[in-house]
């Protein structure tokens, strides 16, 4: 198990964009991660566990991104307290 | 070098003059302009809504136009994206691009929309007869964006 002292939790603000947000009923929440994983896939896993909508509309095959703090990262990006994490679907401008 | 992300409308005209700005070593102007159709996918449009994540829209245009500058030899460039509820025919982006000759011009400007379309945080929402839609990412659309890779250093 690791030490609490050691694994922090961390809480992130999500933000959830476009067809997103009609999906989840909310334009974003304060997510809690524990345990000692804080990396945004473990904010996926997380939210995935909920069930319906969110294992659907972030279900393997969607081409959902992630922004950190404004800037696009990959699944391994680890975050910190207070960080905020946008989940975008597929661009559609211009 | 710049981007705007607006609300209200622009002219064109008006923006491309100042984008020259009497520069005496321009030859070319380049620029395209988007605008809303009345037909998406066989359903007819009544208006488009568009969302951006704020924040990220000015720095991701931003990116991508210096990933322009980067790769051709152009004078300035312009990024214009309206956001908000517009209705068929009304202007939605403009790009516009300065160089010394037309080939980096055309091809600088081309490059801004493919990346635009694929990279920029904005997304449209449709309002048709059966109801609201948000539209889906096209697969042409990355196509075209994959047509400039990879990147210049790599070349």
């Amino acid at each position: 198990m690791p030490d609490s002292r050691s694994s922090p939790d961390v809480t992130v603000n999500l933000v959830y964009l476009a067809r997103l947000r009609d999906a989840f009923g909310r334009p974003g929440e304060a997510l809690t991660l524990s345990g000692g994983d804080t990396s945004v896939a473990a904010v996926l896993v997380s939210l995935r566990a909920r069930g319906e909508p969110f294992a659907a509309e972030l279900g393997a095959g969607r081409a959902i991104r992630i922004a950190v703090n404004h800037a696009l990262v990959d699944a391994d990006c680890v975050l910190c307290d207070g960080d905020e994490v946008a989940l975008l679907p597929p661009v559609t401008g211009g | 070098m710049t981007v705007r992300v607006q609300t209200a409308d622009f002219d064109a005209g008006i923006e491309i003059a100042a984008l020259r700005n009497g520069d005496a070593r321009v030859g070319a102007v380049a620029a395209f302009i988007g605008t809303v159709r009345d037909v998406n996918d066989a359903a007819h449009v009544a208006t488009l809504t568009l969302e951006h994540y704020p924040g990220m829209t000015e720095k991701a245009m931003e990116a991508i136009v210096a990933e322009a500058r980067a790769r051709f030899d152009i004078l300035d460039a312009l990024v214009i994206h309206r956001v908000g509820t517009l209705t068929p025919t009304d202007q939605i982006v403009l790009v516009a691009v300065t160089s010394g000759h037309r080939g980096e011009a055309f091809d600088a400007c081309r490059f801004l929309m493919d990346y635009l379309k694929t990279r920029a945080p904005f997304w449209k929402k449709e309002i048709t007869p059966a109801g609201a839609r948000w539209v889906d990412a096209r697969a042409s659309d990355d196509e075209a964006a994959a047509r400039w890779e990879p990147p210049a250093a790599a070349r």
